[in-house]
């Protein structure tokens, strides 16, 4: 079997991620939406941009408000760098070819990375003076500063626009990161057998050779001993409910039903394996253990989860306890 | 226990709270580590190797937190490592910390769990919808309240067990400085009136989501002698893991976390837990996995449990005291959550439990966690006495 389903996948939290940056990474912040750049010395006489909470050598604690802090740079100069000759959009800062570069400013003892905008990669080598082109609106973050740029013999850096604080600024504590994973996932061909059958209206389980434990849905192996599930077996759309809960919490998931609702543990006839379906169909206080139940199919039927809609009581004779006790 | 003796010699822990957004997660886990380095009389120089633990990376979306803060840990030029199992983390961190030790590779190991949930969001980050996987649609209450009806349906507990733990807990939290719950006036009627979320779970059966982190130095047999305050030997050490489902699993008393009991006891040579220890800290987010634990972990026979936690035994005047600190339910940053187990009985051994310090007969103390869908399990025995 070839045909295994695969599918690109993007996991985003909405909104992004926030970041608490503690008091130090803070006044660094506060800085940058300040138009500077703001560094701590170390008890070595390290000077250390952007600063960390603590030196990096001995871990030794760095105060957030004492007089080791210094500004430092404008100017900067290149440290090492590489060459971005397409840049991607979403994925960069600039839409045109630039240098990712470790830059350290003047007056600093580590670097920066940051981009480069010179135009060619020509432009720029080790040891090029830059400066910062800063943005007009700055909300303390690295991306204040929008690129450096290449700074020619006795030119002056382009001061950062004075930043206007609002009546109601606070120093900067947080910031929000937005961040994307993007990939492409395959089923497998147990998922991928077990999908195809709901497409056509059937339960596909599978089982091990060794044994007579059928699992639907199967992830490709008996899960007590390793072996392949690779035989086959249909398992009826009935069954009976092991245990459930009723949910009140609304907005759980965007499948999920208006509160309150049945999410329960399902016994397949045919099945040794129970699995999570909604139930519906009845009043959520008349749902009990042992109801025998029956799969809802969707009008249309496709090879996902979507086929089975949820749950609904048959109306048959509850099944007793001693056939499902040991699936609890 | 086999290997070379292992003891605890400093614990720290930062204050949990829904949102910690006075430090960065570097100041989060370095607060615990520092006050555990002061406790121990040790500086960041003196630690060999250190040991970070933390539940998944989706709940903060940082990916390899041990490589981010590694600088930050002191461990420069030093071994690191990072472990994760789920809920149990923080229980597994540290006998992977402890192991290093009772292997001879180290003499003073840090070891540290956190979690700081408030940079996204916890039920998110729990049930990310995943391509080809039945979408799960109810969260985690919506997995555990069924495995908790099937409890009371087996053993015939009545429905206000769980709410009597979820006072008793939130009560002891009232003592414990550090917890992020703190209800002063929290009664069984309150509780009773709390928003039903997955019947039979209320609101107030149920776990808050924190930001915290745990920290604990351990210690060679020679260090520990050295400690200039007591020691919490550990008299065993054991972990155990089953799969999420499989025909005939046993999802209420897992059999994983019963052979797990078995080991860390044979370990200590403990052969009645209810007797043999002063207390214990077990991993209970919801209210009725007291009952459910107290017979996985042997403390009484199957079906009992519900027995104990009614007549008072695990209270903090009971025969066996359970969660003296508050609990998972008085504070879960889930990371830290088992290591906040580990260390709060070690802080008892040691007697420097503050306000809620047991007395001590035994001298002995049992710490628990589990994770997962409770297929991970992780526990150890300490003690004031060399094993």
């Amino acid at each position: 079997m070839t045909d295994v389903f695969t599918a690109h996948h993007v996991i985003e939290y909405p909104g992004g991620y926030t970041r608490s940056v503690g008091p130090v990474i803070g006044r660094f912040l506060t800085g940058l939406r300040d138009g500077r750049l703001l560094a701590v010395t170390l008890d070595d006489g390290r000077v250390l941009v952007p600063p960390t909470e603590y030196d990096p050598a001995t871990s030794a604690a760095v105060a957030p408000d004492a007089d080791h802090w210094v500004e430092v740079g404008p100017r900067g100069t290149v440290q090492s760098f590489t060459w971005v000759s397409h840049p991607r959009p979403g994925k960069h800062m600039l839409d045109k070819p630039f240098a990712f570069a470790l830059i350290r400013p003047d007056g600093a003892d580590t670097a920066i990375l940051h981009v480069v905008d010179c135009g060619s990669a020509d432009a720029i080598r080790i040891g090029s003076r830059v400066a910062p082109r800063w943005r007009a609106e700055r909300t303390g973050s690295i991306t204040d500063i929008e690129a450096w740029t290449p700074l020619g013999d006795g030119e002056e850096p382009e001061p950062a626009t004075l930043h206007v604080p609002a009546e109601d600024e606070q120093p900067v504590v947080g910031i929000t990161v937005p961040i994307r994973l993007e990939y492409d996932l395959t089923a497998g061909i147990a998922t991928t057998r077990y999908l195809k059958g709901l497409g056509e209206g059937k339960i596909i389980g599978g089982r091990a050779s060794s044994s007579e434990d059928v699992y639907a849905a199967s992830r490709g192996t008996d899960p007590k001993s390793g072996e392949p599930t690779s035989i086959e077996v249909e398992v009826r759309d009935t069954g009976v409910i092991t245990t459930f809960c009723v949910v009140n919490v609304p907005g759980l998931s965007e499948l999920a039903p208006e509160i309150p609702y049945v999410s329960a543990q399902i016994l397949l006839d045919g099945a040794n394996n129970t699995f999570f379906g909604l139930i519906r169909g009845c009043p959520v206080d008349e749902v009990h253990m042992g109801q025998r139940v029956k799969a809802h199919w969707a009008d249309e039927l496709k090879p996902d989860h979507t086929s089975i809609q949820w749950f609904e009581p048959t109306g048959e004779p509850d099944a007793s306890y001693e056939i499902y006790k040991d699936y609890l | 226990m086999a290997g070379e003796r292992v003891a605890v010699v400093g614990v720290g822990q930062t204050v949990h709270r829904t949102a910690r957004k006075d430090v960065s997660m570097a100041g989060l886990v370095r607060e615990a580590a520092q006050e555990a380095l002061d406790d121990a009389g040790m500086t960041w120089s003196d630690i060999d190797a250190v040991v970070i633990g933390k539940a998944p990376d989706m709940f903060e979306g940082v990916a390899m937190p041990e490589l981010y803060l590694a600088d930050a840990l002191g461990a420069v030029g030093k071994p690191m490592m990072r472990v994760h199992t789920a809920g149990s983390v923080g229980g597994s961190t540290s006998i992977v910390a402890a192991k290093l030790i009772s292997a001879g590779l180290h003499q003073r190991v840090l070891t540290v769990a956190y979690e700081k949930q408030s940079e996204s969001n916890a039920t998110w980050g729990l049930s990310v919808p995943m391509p080809f996987a039945a979408p799960l649609v109810a969260g985690a209450g919506g997995y555990f309240a069924p495995l908790i009806r099937a409890y009371m349906y087996r053993s015939g507990a009545p429905r206000h067990i769980g709410h009597l733990v979820a006072v008793k807990d939130r009560r002891a939290a009232l003592r414990n400085p550090k917890a992020h719950l703190h209800i002063p006036d929290i009664d069984l009627k309150m509780v009773e009136e709390s928003f039903l979320l997955w019947d039979p779970l209320r609101y107030l059966d149920v776990c808050p989501s924190s930001d915290g982190a745990m920290a604990m130095v351990l210690g060679s047999e020679k260090v520990a002698d050295a400690a200039p305050g007591p020691v919490a030997w550990i008299h065993g050490m054991a972990m155990r893991s089953e799969p999420t489902m499989f025909a005939r699993r046993d999802q209420v008393n897992p059999q994983a976390g019963k052979d797990c009991a078995k080991d860390v006891y044979a370990q200590a040579g403990v052969t009645d837990p209810r007797n043999d220890f002063d207390c214990a800290e077990v991993y209970v987010p919801f209210s009725w996995y007291e009952p459910m634990w107290l017979e996985n972990l042997g403390f009484c026979a199957e079906g009992d449990g519900w027995k104990l936690t009614e007549a008072g035994a695990t209270g903090p005047d009971g025969d066996i005291p359970w969660n003296m600190s508050g609990g998972v339910l008085s504070s879960n940053p889930i990371g830290a959550s088992g290591m906040v187990r580990f260390g709060e009985v070690a802080q008892q051994v040691r007697e420097r439990a503050g306000d809620y310090q047991v007395e001590l007969k035994t001298g002995r103390a049992l710490g628990q966690a589990y994770g997962g869908g409770s297929q991970f399990f992780s526990m150890w025995v300490v003690g004031n006495k060399k094993p």
